[in-house]
């Protein structure tokens, strides 16, 4: 009996356990919620180690574990495996550096730190978990505690922003659920690996085909893809900037990975490949993303609103390189697309970061205010420059690397529109993020009203230290993802024997 | 066909239901009719899974300890189950709609959309 076994619950259940803690010790005094927040997630981030150690160099892979102990045919298994040990340590990193800022930067109250918990812990499910109605039970637990998060924003604005998430969120969630019903109806089981041995062989194709239109549907809209993107760039906008980062870099990503997972784990890429257009229909919404969101970026005058565009079209890219992985079983762009997820995930965990120091600190929010940047602020515009550049796919970035292995799949399986649109986009997000460098860098500010003459507004509650931890946090993430630029072949060494597996 | 809807009645009507509750987050103006028709997509899905386990003769699948398990007609389980676990997540999730509909209201004193946008503009 090896102890790894237990690490899958336990990544799941110490979150969503301490996240009562800070409602339970708030009732005798303030402030207990960010030291429970800490431990707890920096425990979780040296359990994600622990198995991310036996799963990669371990010889009993996937580690599993059957939940009170009934066997997965009609119970729930955990499972860890080579693509979500990846995002795990993502999520419990990202959760572990992200508290860092708000223990300054805010929000305060211990109710914060339990939704925060509650996120952490919900997103690992997603994560872990190998049945498919669990992992709606878990979107919907990540998804309660984001609608929450982004409603402790200080303006009125904030709730019609969490409302309008909530009502396309809960939609989207309902779709999967179809879709879920659907597979049940055609095969009896829920499993993930059942599942994928009872589908090819189900006797009723079609509601196999209902099954997975429901499905892309809603990922598609959790994952925020143009036209269900609607509710993305307020919620990101509006939520306090401590939080923005969070989800920005996790809920969404957990989404595209649940998707991912149910591409190649349950369905399996050959089935798809000889569904009729389920390859067209997702890269085709993939590839209208990338477009849609970067034109949508240039535009944008906010410089959190612009980030948020930016997402939908990085995620844009995710969702057609899963479309060439069905199109034409391409490993490359499988590989492309978990490294894409990871680094995306952490270049935007570390410019949301930027984002929140500099409005704190510069009392800058829009682009034109971030004139002047690099000669007062020389750190953070150095990390923000170095993570924009890395976003726009300049070696040695960690968005390089995704974006050549999600155009390598598309080149090697001969979808040359995928390719174009790929570079294309290279030269769009060139186009917002260079517009930041330029204020930032070759701006003058006296051209303008010097921003700290505005009144103080933005700022919380007029404090606007920064701390070495809160610039420390920014600067690691830019380091991190040159880092993890130089490690992409190693990401895809460490991925082979799952790709071998699935691609066979 | 005829033969069809006669059997299958329970699955048109919720596809019905379906349509109605997606029309009415859609078309509504007022912000608790939304999540009214949010919910009312959700129950048509929970109706859906429950018709889907439906046998005909079937009994609860409650199974005495004594009886020949096998010569038991239950309903499948596994929907039912299902089916109370969305619900509660249902009503999690109106709960934090319905409050969040309440900070809107304080803040802007309308429930109406096209009021709240206008408003808004306004600021």
């Amino acid at each position: 009996m090896s102890n790894v076994e237990l690490l899958p619950p336990l990544l799941i259940a110490a979150p969503l356990l301490a996240a009562t803690l800070p409602i339970v010790l708030g009732l005798w005094t303030d402030r207990t919620g960010w030291p429970i927040a800490a431990v707890t997630t920096t425990g979780l981030f040296g359990a994600a180690v622990a198995l991310a150690s036996a799963v990669y160099t371990g010889t009993d892979v996937p580690v599993t574990h059957e939940l009170g102990g009934y066997p997965r045919t009609y119970g729930i298994q955990l499972v860890a495996d080579q693509f979500s040990v990846l995002i795990a340590l993502l999520v419990t990193a990202v959760a572990t550096g992200v508290l860092v800022y708000t223990r300054q930067g805010g929000p305060r109250g211990n109710t914060f730190y339990t939704a925060y918990l509650l996120l952490t812990g919900g997103l690992l499910g997603i994560t872990l978990t190998g049945d498919v109605f669990n992992l709606f039970v878990f979107l919907e637990i990540t998804s309660i505690a984001t609608y929450a998060l982004v409603a402790s924003g200080d303006g009125p604005e904030s709730a019609v922003a969490a409302l309008k998430y909530l009502i396309l969120g809960t939609m989207a969630a309902s779709m999967y659920l179809i879709g879920v019903a659907f597979l049940l109806m055609a095969t009896g089981t829920l499993n993930m690996i059942e599942l994928a041995m009872a589908i090819p062989a189900a006797e009723r194709p079609t509601l196999i085909r209902a099954g997975f239109g429901f499905i892309a549907v809603g990922f598609v809209t959790k994952v925020a893809q143009w036209p269900l993107h609607t509710w993305q760039p307020s919620a990101y906008q509006q939520a306090p900037d401590g939080v923005t980062p969070l989800i920005a870099a996790l809920v969404s990503t957990a989404s595209a990975y649940a998707f991912g997972r149910l591409i190649v784990t349950v369905f399996g890429v050959d089935y798809l490949t000889a569904m009729p257009n389920a390859a067209a229909i997702v890269l085709t919404i993939g590839c209208v993303s990338v477009l849609a969101g970067t034109v949508l970026a240039v535009i944008q005058t906010e410089v959190k609103r612009m980030l948020a565009y930016s997402s939908v079209s990085q995620f844009g890219l995710v969702i057609a390189a899963y479309g060439v992985v069905i199109a034409g079983s391409s490993e490359t762009a499988f590989i492309g697309a978990a490294i894409h997820l990871l680094g995306h995930g952490l270049l935007k965990a570390g410019l949301f970061l930027g984002a929140a120091l500099v409005a704190r600190s510069y009392g800058a929010r829009t682009v034109d205010e971030y004139a002047g940047l690099a000669k007062a602020r020389p750190v953070v515009a150095g990390a923000m420059a170095v993570l924009l550049l890395s976003l726009v796919g300049v070696p040695p970035g960690v968005g390089f690397v995704g974006k050549w292995y999600i155009a390598l799949g598309a080149v090697q399986s001969q979808l040359w529109p995928v390719a174009a649109v790929i570079f294309l986009s290279t030269m769009l997000t060139l186009a917002y993020a260079a517009r930041l460098l330029e204020k930032m860098y070759f701006t003058p500010p006296a051209a303008l009203d010097w921003p700290r003459t505005r009144e103080p507004v933005a700022t919380d509650g007029g404090d606007t230290t920064v701390s070495i931890g809160m610039l420390a946090i920014v600067v690691i993430a830019a380091v991190g993802a040159v880092a993890l630029g130089f490690a992409g072949g190693t990401i895809a060494g460490l991925l082979e024997p799952f790709l071998i597996e699935v691609f066979n | 066909m005829i033969e069809l809807l006669t059997s299958h009645y329970t699955y048109v009507l919720v596809f019905v239901l379906l349509g109605l509750g997606i029309y009415m987050t859609i078309a509504s103006e007022n912000l608790v009719k939304k999540l009214i028709g949010v919910s009312l997509f959700q129950t048509a899905i929970f109706l859906f899974f429950i018709s889907m386990a439906y046998i005909e003769g079937g009994s609860a699948p409650i199974v005495p300890a004594e009886a020949d398990p096998g010569r038991l007609m239950v309903a499948s389980p596994l929907p039912q189950v299902i089916v109370l676990t969305a619900i509660v997540v249902g009503i999690a999730l109106t709960a934090v709609g319905l409050a969040l509909v309440i900070r809107i209201y304080a803040e802007y004193g309308t429930l109406r959309e096209d009021t709240l946008r206008e408003v808004r503009a306004d600021e």
